[in-house]
């Protein structure tokens, strides 16, 4: 079983071995709009935790999506470039944005559950 | 990420408010007021639309929208001498509108900067009617109240709604409810009842499409607004929608495009120099136009198509291909009805000509772009 969690910046990640995949949450792309634009880390970069490596553009604006936590890219979603209304669509499945390999998988439990996460909207 | 609160506290508020949220409106500041910015439809609306920037403007291309517009300025100049008064300000032929007629015009600054762009209507010999932008009323009522003759006044009309009716669609549904508003030309103006409502409305707006603008008093608002919505082919449009629907169009939004700081020269609004006043040069700024009409503006404002998918925003520097700096964008955004990036801004005046190459600094890489003609998307007024 793969367990999600989430980070305040309103991304998903889900851990599969070492290798964590990265999405926007639907509270995210529900209050972005329609996205139209989205530019993904090449496999390969190295990214820090809380490092900006990807854009997310709706209509109205750009966002930055963090690296959750420190690792190495290993893939991305390019189906998403080609078509950036999948987000909208699936955020937290066919909408994924890229997948890393984690520096400190044990850092994983630092992320916010989902009832955390839930909590945490509550406060917004 | 950043969620957008709702600062809605403290703002002024349209007559349309509670309409607007009972719809499912994200209600935003804007100019002061609580505007909406877009939908999520619910019920008998959502079947016409699901709601959103893009599905609303696409709809407008494709139907008909209502814009709540009551945020911006109404007010009308009474006296015999409006006309000549008014046109001691701005660049335009206001003495030679006729009755039942409305113009663009701007105030001119004596430096030749913008001081706003406004209409102005004709219902009288002795009576104007102007609509200003929103977060430019008090800046412009002041500038006409210190410039009007005794014999001239002003009318400020806070207790009046504004309400657009926008989309190839717009004039058969006017055809049934307003027969006099769909026997308009374009920028035609007449006072006729909607359903019994008294309104004044002129064939115009704000997104390159046929349709009207239509003042009411503040109590028929609500009324009015139900009204078009029961009509099938209408739905709301929130300022998310009339944003990219006005950039297609190639119109200009006060404060992003033009400003006290930008001449007509350079915005590319020439046009709205009377051919008249062209012979007095006798409006303020009148010789910073002159010369740079002999002379050749420094910069230009231009529409701009970046080459690859990225929207480049308000604020990007432009480069000329040699890498110097040579301009900033104005508005860009994602244009629905084009499916691709679309922008303007000025540009130094030796990248002005369609087809021109420059660089936009997208994020601190530069994106490769060129000048394109506007508007994006074809006008559709009536002739």
């Amino acid at each position: 079983m793969h367990e999600t969690r989430y980070s305040k910046d309103h991304e998903w990640i889900r851990l599969d071995g070492d290798v964590a995949t990265v999405g926007i949450t639907d509270h995210a792309q529900e209050a972005l709009g329609d996205v139209v634009f989205v530019e993904l880390p090449e496999p390969g970069r190295a990214v820090d935790a809380g490092e900006a490596c990807a854009v997310v553009e709706s209509i109205k604006a750009a966002s930055d999506v963090y690296a959750p936590l420190a690792g190495t890219v290993t893939e991305h979603n390019a189906a998403i470039v080609d078509d950036p209304a999948k987000v909208n669509a699936a955020a937290s499945g066919d909408g994924w944005f890229f997948k890393f390999k984690l520096s400190d998988p044990t850092a994983f439990t630092t992320l916010l559950t989902e009832a955390e996460y839930k909590a945490f909207l509550e406060t917004q | 990420m950043a969620d957008t609160p709702d600062h809605t506290n403290n703002l002024h508020t349209t007559p349309l408010d509670a309409l607007h949220r009972e719809l499912g409106a994200r209600m935003v500041p804007f100019a002061g007021y609580a505007m909406p910015v877009q939908y999520d439809f619910r019920d008998a609306m959502a079947a016409r639309c699901k709601g959103g920037v893009l599905a609303e403007h696409l709809h407008c291309r494709a139907s008909a929208g209502m814009f709540d517009v009551s945020h911006m300025g109404q007010a009308s100049l009474h006296g015999a001498e409006a006309a000549a008064a008014l046109e001691r300000l701005v660049p335009g032929d206001i003495l030679g509108l006729r009755q039942g007629r409305q113009r663009y015009t701007l105030l001119t600054s004596p430096a030749g900067g913008i001081i706003d762009d406004l209409m102005v209507a004709k219902l009288a010999e002795d009576r104007l009617f102007l609509v200003v932008n929103a977060a430019r009323k008090d800046v412009d009522f002041a500038h006409l109240r210190t410039h009007l003759p005794a014999s001239v006044t002003l009318e400020e009309h806070p207790d009046r709604a504004l309400i657009a009716l926008q989309g190839p669609l717009a004039a058969s549904v006017m055809a049934k409810l307003c027969p006099p508003a769909a026997a308009l030309p374009f920028l035609g103006v007449t006072i006729a009842p909607i359903g019994g409502i008294p309104a004044m409305l002129s064939r115009s707006g704000y997104t390159g499409e046929d349709g009207f603008e239509i003042s009411v008093s503040a109590p028929d608002a609500e009324p009015l607004a139900r009204l078009l919505l029961e009509q099938p082919e209408i739905i709301p449009i929130g300022l998310g929608a009339r944003d990219s629907l006005r950039l297609e169009a190639g119109l200009c939004l006060y404060g992003h495009d033009i400003d006290e700081t930008t001449t007509p020269i350079e915005a590319g609004l020439t046009w709205v120099i009377g051919k008249r006043r062209k012979m007095e040069w006798s409006f303020p700024g009148a010789m910073a136009m002159r010369d740079q009409l002999d002379n050749g503006a420094p910069r230009l404002r231009v529409g701009i198509r970046p080459d690859g998918r990225a929207p480049a925003r308000e604020g990007t520097t432009i480069h000329a291909p040699d890498g110097t700096e040579a301009g900033r964008i104005t508005s860009g955004g994602f244009a629905p009805s084009v499916g691709a990036p679309i922008a303007m801004g000025y540009v130094r005046r030796d990248l002005v000509a369609d087809g021109s190459t420059v660089q936009l600094m997208v994020r601190g890489k530069p994106v490769p772009a060129h000048i394109a003609p506007m508007p994006f998307h074809p006008h559709r007024y009536v002739r």
